[in-house]
Order: C-alpha cells, then sequence, then structure tokens
C-alpha cells in the first residue's frame, strides 16, 4: 500500500481515538470561536484529518488487519475498546467524508440559513454530532454505544433547532425529534442494561461469547433485544417509527439534512447490524424469528407505503425524505434475508444511498438558496435556471431510481438477485415495484423541471442563476461518485463483502 | 485494419457504399456501383481457390467473430449477388439518386457479407444492416411508401431481434459457440432462428412485408430488393435448417397459396411479389428436403430466381417507367410501342414458367425430382400445382395484361438504352443457364454438391414438363374465353395481413365501443369505486393525510411502544 506509507504511522495506531477525540474537543472550541470564518475552517480541517485517518484504516482494513484499540490501554472487557474492522470503518469514512463534503458546501449555504450570531455554535455543534457518531460507530461497548448516541443526537436536535430562522416549523420538528430520540435511546439502553444483567459486561465482544455459551440467554436477554431492536429500528427510521424524520429533514438547514440523510440513520443501521450478527446471533431462534417476520415485514411496509406517500408530497425535501424512509427498507430487507449476498448489498445499499440522498439534498439546498424554493409546483424550468445543479439532481435522481449504470442500480440489482438466490420471487416483485414508485415520484420532480418553462416575475423569465460553486463541487463529486460505482463497482463491493464477511463470521471474541 | 476490410468481399462493397454517400457526382457514383460487385465477384473468385485461407477471424470482447468463412454453399450466393448488383447498378444508371446508389451498395454489400459470415452474431450484425439500408430503398417509393416502410423496418428489426436472442440462446445451449452452421429445432434457441429467418423469407403468414412494400418501393428500389433480403433469409435456411422436415411443409404451402392471390390481383408488381414468394416457396421445400440434390436444385434455382424474378421486376419496372403505372386494368398492347421490353418480359416470364431452353427449367426440376426420390407425394403434388400456377400468373398474366390484351391506348417510348441493356443481360442469362450444350453444365459446376449427377433435358422431363405447361396455358385460354377468369380490376385484395392490420384494429375498436357502451352503464359504479379508491389513497399518504398528519408526539410514543410489544410477543412465540 503506496498511500499508507505516506501516512504518519500516529495517524494509524491511534486513529481510532483520535476520529473520536477530535471533533469532540475541537467542536467545544469551535462553539465559542468569535468568528464564523473561523469556525468554519476548524470545522473543515478537523473533518479532513479524520477522513485522512478513516481513509488510512480501511486501507489498514483492505490490507487484511483488523484493531482493537484499547482507550487509556485498559484491556478489555474492564476498559473501553474501539474496534476497527470491515464492517465499521467504510461507515466512519463515509461519515467522515459527508463531513467535509458538508463543510464546504455549508460556507454559503449557512450563511444563508442561520442567524450570524449562532453559526460558530452551529459548526461547534456539528462536530459534536460528527464525534458522535463516528464515536457509536468505532466504539466496541455497548454502553459507550448508548454514549455516543446521545451525544450525536442532542447535537443533531440542535442542528435541527436551527433552521428555525428560515422555517420555524423547524422548532416543532426538533421537538418532535427530540421526544422521540429520547424514546429511542432509553429503549436502547434499555436494552442494554437487560444484555448487562444477562452477561455482566458491556463489551460487545464479551456479550457475544458469553451469549453464545448460554445459547441465546435467559429472558433477560430476549427482552433486551426486542428493546434494542426497536431502540434502534427507531433511530434508524424503520416504518413505522419513522415519524420524527420527514419533519427533520424538511425544515433544518439544507446543510443539516444532508447530513443527518446520509449519516444519522446509516450510523443507527449500523449498530443494528453489529447487534443483530455479532452480539447477538441469528443463529438464535427469537433472533432469526425476528428478522424474518419483524424486520422483513416492516421493511417492506416501508418500502412501499413510504413510497407512495412519497408521492403525493407537495414538499420536494418531504419527498425525498419519505424516499429515505422507504431506501431504509431496502437496506432492512438485506438485513432480514441474512444470507452473505443479501448482506453485502443491503451495506452496499447503505453506502450507496448515503451519496445519492447526499446528492439530491445538496442540490435541494441549492434551489433554496438561490430561489428560495422547495415545492416540487415551484420547480418550473429549473433545468433553465440551474443547469448545473438540475444536472446533479437528475443523476441521483435517475440512481435512486436504479437506472442501470448507476449505484443505486448496482446495490438494487444486487439485493434483487439476492433475494432471488434465496428463492424470495416477491421481495424481488416489491423491490420492482418500489423502483417503479420511484420512477413516479423523482419523474414526476424532473417532468417539471425540464418539461415547463421558467416561471416569469413582473412579465419578465427568471434570470438564470447558477448555485456558488462551494455547493456544486460537492454535489457533483457525489453525483459523478454515483455513476462510477454504477460503472464499476469493485472496492465497494469488496468493502461490503468484507462487511458481509464480520457480520456472518462474528467479532470472533 | 485493410486485413479486414480485404477479409470479406461485402466489407468492400459497404465501403463503396459509404464511399458514395459522400460523392455529389452521379457518374463516379454510377462506375463505383458497377465496378465495386464485379470487384466483390473478383474477390470471391480469388477467395475460393484457397477456402481454408480465405477464413478471417477477429476477437471482439473475448468473443470470436468469424467475419469471412468461405465454402461451395456461401460461394454460389456471393456470385450470384454480385451478378444481381451488376445486373441492378445498369438498370439503375439513368437515375440520378445519391441514398439509392449508397443504400444500394450497403444493402448489397450487407447481403454478401452475411453470406460470408462465420458466426451467428456477424450475421445478425448483417442481417440488421441489410434491413436498415434497404428501407431507405422502400421510402424513395413516394409518400405511399412512408407507413410501409415502417411496418418494413419494424417487422425486419424484429426478425433480426428474434435472430439475435435465438443466436443467444443457441450459443450458450452450446457451450458459447455461435458458429453459423446447422442448427435444427432440438433446441428452443433454434426455433428462434427459424422464426427470425421465416420473417426475412416470407414464411406463410409472415409474408405480408414483401407484397407490402416491394410494390410500394421505387423503380430501381424494387428490382434491388427482390434480389437480397429474402435470399439472404433462403441462404440462412440453407445454413442452419437443411433436412427439417417442417420446411418441406412450409415450402410446399408457401409455393400454393400465393397462386391464389397472384391470379386476382391488379398490381402486378405485386403479382410479381407473390411469385416471388412461390418460388421461395420451392427453394424452402428443397432445404426442408435436404438430399444433395434438392440443395443444388436450391442453389441452382437461386441463382435463375435472382435473374429472371430481376428481369420481371425490371420489364415492369421499365413500363412504370414509361406509362407511371404497373395496374393490369390500365395497362395493356404495349407490345407495339415497347417491343424490346416485351421480348424480354416473355424471356422472362418464360425463365420462372420453366420452359425447356429457359432458366427455371434446369433447376426448379431438380427439386421437385428430389421430392419424388423422397417419395413426398403430396408436396410433389402440390408442387407441380404452383408449377401450373406459376405459369397462370407470371407466365401469362404479367406479360398478356401489360403487353396484349385489350389496347389501352398508351403510346410510349421504348424503355430507356441502359434499362434495355440489363434487361437483355438478363434474358442471355436466362437462356444460358439452360442452354443444353455448356450452359446449364457451368451453372451445375458452381453448386454445392458438384459430384451429384443430374440430366435435365431428358425426354420424360421434356414432355411432362410441356404437358404441364400447355394445360395451363389451355386453361388460361379457356377460362378467358368463357369469362370465368378473374378480371384485372382496381381493387385491393385481402391477404393475411388483414387480420393483424384490419381485423385486429376492428376488434379493438369494436371492444373500446361495447367497453364505452358498458360503462355508461357501470360508470357511475366503477367511478365511485376509483374516487372511493384514489380518496383512500390521497387521505392515507398525502401531505393532508393520516399518514402524514403532524400529530402529536404521543401518538408515534404509543407506537413504538406497540412495536415493542409486537416484538416481544413475536420474540416470545419462537420460544414456544
Amino acid at each position: 500500500m503506496d498511500i499508507l506509507s505516506a501516512y504518519p504511522a500516529w495517524l494509524i495506531t491511534h486513529g481510532a481515538a483520535l476520529l473520536v477525540v477530535l471533533p469532540l474537543l475541537l467542536g467545544a472550541i469551535t462553539a465559542i470561536l468569535p468568528r464564523e470564518r473561523l469556525a468554519w475552517i476548524v470545522t473543515l480541517i478537523v473533518t479532513l484529518i479524520c477522513t485522512a485517518a478513516a481513509f488510512g484504516l480501511l486501507l489498514t482494513i483492505f490490507g487484511g488487519e483488523t484493531q482493537l484499540y484499547k482507550m487509556g490501554g485498559w484491556d478489555p472487557p474492564h476498559g473501553i475498546s474501539y474496534v476497527i474492522d470491515g464492517l465499521n470503518t467504510p461507515v466512519l469514512l463515509l461519515i467522515s467524508a459527508m463531513a467535509v463534503l458538508c463543510t464546504i458546501y455549508g460556507l454559503p449555504s449557512v450563511a444563508a440559513e442561520v442567524e450570524p450570531k449562532k453559526r460558530a455554535p452551529f459548526y461547534g455543534a456539528f462536530l459534536i454530532g460528527v464525534a458522535g457518531l463516528l464515536g457509536m460507530v468505532a466504539t466496541g461497548d455497548a454502553f459507550n454505544v448508548f454514549v455516543f448516541l446521545e451525544v450525536s443526537s442532542i447535537s443533531t436536535y440542535v442542528l435541527v433547532a436551527m433552521g428555525a430562522s428560515r422555517d420555524r416549523r423547524a422548532l416543532t420538528a426538533a421537538y418532535r425529534y427530540l421526544i422521540l430520540g429520547s424514546i429511542g435511546a432509553t429503549f436502547f439502553v434499555i436494552g442494554v442494561g437487560f444484555l448487562y444483567m444477562e452477561t455482566g459486561t458491556l463489551n460487545m465482544a464479551d456479550m457475544a461469547r458469553i451469549l453464545s455459551d448460554l445459547g441465546g440467554g435467559s429472558r433477560a436477554a430476549l427482552i433486551g433485544f426486542g428493546f434494542i431492536i426497536i431502540g434502534l429500528g427507531l433511530k434508524l427510521a424503520m416504518f413505522p417509527l419513522h415519524m420524527w424524520l420527514p419533519g427533520a429533514y424538511a425544515y433544518a438547514p439544507s446543510f443539516v439534512t444532508v447530513f443527518l440523510a446520509s449519516t444519522a440513520t446509516k450510523a443507527a443501521l449500523y449498530l443494528m447490524l453489529r447487534f443483530t450478527f455479532t452480539v447477538f446471533d441469528p443463529s438464535f431462534e427469537y433472533v432469526g424469528t425476528v428478522l424474518t417476520y419483524v424486520i422483513i415485514s416492516m421493511a417492506v411496509l416501508g418500502m412501499l407505503l413510504a413510497s407512495l406517500q412519497a408521492i403525493f408530497q407537495t414538499d420536494a425535501r418531504r419527498t425525498l425524505a419519505f424516499s429515505s424512509i422507504a431506501q431504509v427498507g431496502y437496506m432492512l430487507l438485506g438485513v432480514g434475508i441474512g444470507t452473505a449476498a443479501s448482506l453485502s448489498a443491503g451495506y452496499l445499499h447503505l453506502i450507496n444511498h448515503a451519496i445519492i440522498k447526499g446528492a439530491l439534498f445538496f442540490a435541494v439546498g441549492a434551489f433554496w438558496y438561490r430561489y428560495g424554493i422547495t415545492r416540487v409546483e415551484d420547480f418550473r424550468g429549473l433545468s433553465k435556471m440551474m443547469p448545473w445543479t438540475m444536472g446533479a439532481f437528475t443523476i441521483g435522481g435517475l440512481s435512486l431510481i436504479g437506472v442501470p449504470f448507476t449505484a443505486g442500480f448496482v446495490s438494487k440489482y444486487n439485493l434483487a438477485s439476492a433475494a432471488a438466490s434465496n428463492g424470495w420471487w416477491w421481495a424481488v416483485g416489491v423491490i420492482m415495484a418500489t423502483s417503479v414508485l420511484a420512477i413516479i415520484y423523482i419523474g414526476r420532480i424532473l417532468l417539471i423541471a425540464y418539461f415547463q418553462d421558467p416561471p416569469e416575475v413582473d412579465g419578465k423569465v427568471v434570470a438564470k442563476k447558477e448555485a456558488p460553486l462551494m455547493m456544486l463541487i460537492p454535489m457533483w463529486g457525489l453525483a459523478i461518485l454515483s455513476v462510477v460505482i454504477g460503472l464499476n463497482a469493485y472496492w465497494m463491493d469488496r468493502a461490503a463483502d468484507g462487511a458481509a464477511q464480520v457480520l456472518l463470521l462474528g467479532v470472533g471474541g | 485494419m485493410i486485413d479486414m476490410i480485404l477479409s470479406n468481399p461485402g466489407f468492400i462493397i459497404i465501403l463503396a457504399g459509404v464511399v458514395c454517400a459522400l460523392l455529389p457526382v452521379s457518374q463516379i457514383r454510377k462506375a463505383i456501383l458497377l465496378i465495386a460487385p464485379i470487384f466483390a465477384g473478383y474477390m470471391i473468385y480469388t477467395a475460393t481457390k484457397d477456402m481454408e485461407a480465405a477464413r478471417f477471424a477477429v476477437s471482439v470482447g473475448g468473443q470470436e467473430l468469424t467475419l469471412m468463412r468461405m465454402d461451395r454453399l456461401a460461394m454460389i450466393w456471393g456470385y450470384v449477388f454480385c451478378l444481381a448488383g451488376v445486373l441492378n447498378a445498369i438498370y439503375g444508371f439513368h437515375e440520378k439518386c445519391k441514398i439509392t446508389d449508397s443504400s444500394a451498395l450497403i444493402y448489397m454489400g450487407a447481403a454478401v457479407s452475411g453470406v460470408f459470415a462465420g458466426d451467428f452474431l456477424t450475421l445478425f450484425i448483417f442481417w440488421e444492416m441489410a434491413a436498415i439500408s434497404s428501407v431507405m430503398l422502400v421510402w424513395k417509393g413516394g409518400e405511399k411508401s412512408f407507413p410501409a416502410g415502417i411496418r418494413y423496418l419494424a417487422i425486419h428489426v424484429l426478425s433480426g431481434v428474434l435472430l439475435l436472442a435465438g443466436a443467444v440462446m443457441y450459443g450458450r445451449a452450446n457451450g458459447g459457440d455461435f458458429t453459423f452452421g446447422y442448427v435444427g429445432l432440438e433446441n428452443p434457441g433454434g426455433c428462434l432462428l427459424l422464426i427470425a429467418m421465416g420473417i426475412k423469407c416470407g414464411f406463410p403468414f409472415l409474408h405480408n412485408w414483401i407484397q407490402d412494400a416491394y410494390p410500394k418501393a421505387s423503380i430501381t428500389g424494387t428490382v434491388i430488393l427482390s434480389a437480397f433480403t429474402t435470399k439472404l433469409a433462403l441462404y440462412a435456411l440453407a445454413r442452419a435448417f437443411p433436412g427439417t422436415d417442417l420446411l418441406i411443409y412450409i415450402g410446399a404451402i408457401m409455393t400454393c397459396f400465393p397462386v391464389f392471390f397472384a391470379v386476382i390481383e391488379n398490381d402486378l408488381r405485386r403479382v410479381l411479389s407473390y411469385s416471388l414468394n412461390n418460388q421461395l416457396g420451392f427453394m424452402v421445400c428443397g432445404i426442408g428436403l435436404g438430399s444433395e440434390l434438392a440443395m443444388n436444385g436450391v442453389a441452382a434455382h437461386l441463382a435463375a430466381d435472382v435473374i429472371f424474378k430481376g428481369l420481371l421486376f425490371m420489364s415492369m419496372g421499365a413500363v412504370m417507367f414509361r406509362t407511371g403505372t404497373a395496374k393490369a386494368s390500365e395497362l395493356g398492347g404495349l407490345f407495339r410501342s415497347m417491343p424490346y421490353t416485351t421480348i424480354f418480359c416473355l424471356i422472362g416470364a418464360g425463365s420462372i414458367a420453366a420452359f425447356p431452353l429457359l432458366s427455371a427449367f434446369v433447376t426448379k426440376s431438380m427439386i421437385i425430382t428430389a421430392a419424388l426420390y423422397e417419395h413426398e407425394w403430396i408436396v410433389l403434388a402440390m408442387l407441380l400445382f404452383a408449377s401450373a400456377g406459376v405459369m397462370e400468373h407470371s407466365g401469362i398474366k404479367v406479360p398478356y395484361f401489360t403487353f396484349f390484351s385489350h389496347d389501352s391506348g398508351k403510346r410510349v417510348k421504348e424503355a430507356p438504352v441502359n434499362m434495355l441493356v440489363a434487361m437483355g443481360l438478363a434474358s442471355i442469362l436466362c437462356i444460358f443457364f439452360a442452354w443444353p450444350w455448356g450452359g446449364y453444365q457451368f451453372l451445375y459446376s458452381l453448386l454445392p454438391n458438384p459430384e451429384v449427377h443430374y440430366s435435365p433435358y431428358t425426354g420424360n422431363h421434356v414432355v411432362t414438363q410441356m404437358q404441364l405447361l400447355f394445360a395451363a396455358m389451355f386453361a388460361f385460354a379457356l377460362l378467358k374465353r368463357i369469362g370465368v377468369y378473374p378480371d384485372e380490376k382496381r381493387a385491393e385484395i385481402l391477404d393475411f395481413d388483414w387480420t393483424y392490420r384490419r381485423l385486429g384494429k376492428n376488434i379493438a375498436i369494436w371492444i373500446d365501443a361495447m367497453w364505452t357502451r358498458l360503462s355508461a352503464n357501470v360508470g357511475r359504479l366503477r367511478k365511485r369505486f376509483i374516487d372511493s379508491a384514489s380518496d383512500k389513497i390521497y387521505h392515507m399518504f398525502s401531505p393532508a393525510g393520516a399518514l402524514s398528519s403532524a400529530a402529536p408526539s404521543g401518538l408515534p410514543a404509543v407506537l413504538t411502544g406497540s412495536m415493542l410489544v409486537l416484538t416481544l410477543f413475536v420474540i416470545y412465540l419462537s420460544r414456544l
């Protein structure tokens, strides 16, 4: 690995801790910085360092080694350990890279959407949110997961509420999110409590070992599992626990929406994978049953109903929000089927969807930035007014539908073939049907943008006004990435297969 | 690259066609039009000296494409196509049309390349290229030809798609071997291939595009079209399905049914299109028989057919060029003004009817004899009936109504010199192919199985054939005399395409009308149902709907609790 040799050694050896500690500490400092531009630069540098560290860690993973980082040198199970393996490293990279892109995008966007005196705290809250997400993905300790889950959630509530200067409804949305998010976190911690009661440890690897020794554990473990699934299900917006999501996505600042859509639910989904497959084991009867009956039925219901709901939305951001709930259904379907191929496909869809939705929400944010519009019917003639932004939106939309040569096609195809090879033809049918629904809700927006003339104000056609470069760069970066993945998904497949392998082998003590 | 272009004679012709598309000077184009097929013919000649060395393959994306494969079956087809190309070039000399020139060359080149293609994928490429380039010739026929051209294109693209699908299925069943050789019907891919070829070859019920498009093409266009498309399909059949019994019966039916349509049809170019179909039937039947003699007969009859059918289309084209019509009801008595054309047309008519000393006599009889050897009595009877029918509609009807019959009063000039030269050459070939002293022996020496001996000029054969022909003539005279013979009338005749162009449409219209009537009664019910359903969907999913209402946080909390209860219940059940 050539690139790896260019890394300073400490960035790799302490990378796991650095990822969490650096944004956490600097987040607090950023919040009290006097100038917003300074705060922005600090944020950018921190997220860039995190991305570099995550990338380096991913390279070591591809090199075939996993890392067990012991916080403060305390051995697990007593100390807190961070695990760097094939399952969480791609998610770490995803979160930190999305954070960088969001920060770049944020320079014009935050200036437009957040009150001046709140901008430095905004970046501070953002960094703490990043730290929380990275922490809950990196850690190997169940209680630590809860801590970081709360860290990230609380900062996210704040971030969503910052949208109030743009739309006052952000306050109620944030409040709802707060109530429901707290319920979810509480359920999760109750579940962890039950597990602690059963196993006497908080280290995940230790829990897994003891649970498998017990053959699945007693009633306490069962109830703990139920609480954990529901708690995480709420966090990852599993249907019908998604109620907090549309409001939060629609009224948060564009920056936050992108970040939430492409990282927060993904991190929660990662945790569900981690707990279901490596702490518990699908071979335990109750885990298998829940996967087959609860997870899959909710996945399918979510795919169908949320897609239908997306069709009827008048607000483009809400359309995309409901589409996210439907896409979570795809990932859960992959989880529920539980074969190597389906897990890999679901995991791939997790990453691909983050990229696709990121591009789409970036574009929608740019529409608001230039013209102050979010309603679908106001998108008339946007292809002429903002051709580049609309171009990125189109690529993202096609990818979301699953048109060949886009990222969405790769993961949907993999998922469909995984379902088919399991003999679940009805699931293939559902995937096709929801893709058709996606054609409708994306096509509806594209039709209006491309085939209707730009509106006239005072007898003059609205002038062309392209989004600023700082918005176009991250937007097109993701759009191009989604096409590149569609053309050659080798690295993605490799990462996803690596993750599926970790899931099926278990964390291995 | 140059290797590749020089590997297959067809590529040269295609290249010439591309050059022609860019050349503004008509004379140079005409020269190219004439020289390209001659050069291609010479290339075939050199390639036949060492058939193995002529083979040429390239590897594209891991798939080997055999661009050139030479054997005796391909050889005669190649020669015949080049010969037809030369005649067509001379015939079309007067016409200054860049599109016709270049598309004719590309079309011919595609046909020749297809003949020398060694695998199905290469064949598919040229199969489609021939279809797309030839539709230009149909469209050159004026306004009426546009929809016909669209139908022509649609059906040929369909044929190409079926060919590709069949080839892929066949190739997969064969372990990735796409060699264009014997296929047979054991494999489902084989059936698709047969249908693809059958469409292009004008199998019964798949034949309508011939009579639809050919009469509507331009004058030279029809002549060019008649030579290649169906013959390429025939070659593919001869390659992939020799000795397939099904083809015997398909061929026999193909020879018979056009007779009836041809007898009552008024448009003489359409009559010739039916007779084209009928001649193809003989060859398809021969392929079905599949014996060495039959395959020889197919190849020989192909050579004869391309020439005499071309000759007949040319003569009708010349008449149309001068009078502006090819309708039997508007023609008649033209022998006075167009004597040479009359003679050439009679030679063509005699050839197709298989008069002794004219080409079909030495070729068609091989197929019929092969049927006799195979003891296919019913088929034999059908072929004989069809032979008499050919005499009826092509041998007598076409020249009679054009040049004799009642005088239409039209006094026109003789056909242009270049047309006369082309027709004259074709007539000489018609006679040469059947010339008992060296002529037919030469033709026979080019056949796929030269070692099979067959001599056409036996007393028995001559007498039988003359009996058949005179009986047909007598029948025509008698029917005409007592006034039973269908008069030349301006009328549309219904063929099988009626079922899908009219019947299907009418059924759709009828169903629509019935539906409207029905919905008048159930309309209210239906409306109420759809309205309530869409209302429900809207109320469920829209932003104003139940699922989206911004319920207080209590509701989602309760929902979360119920989900937990549900999950715990499922877990509990799993432990039972």
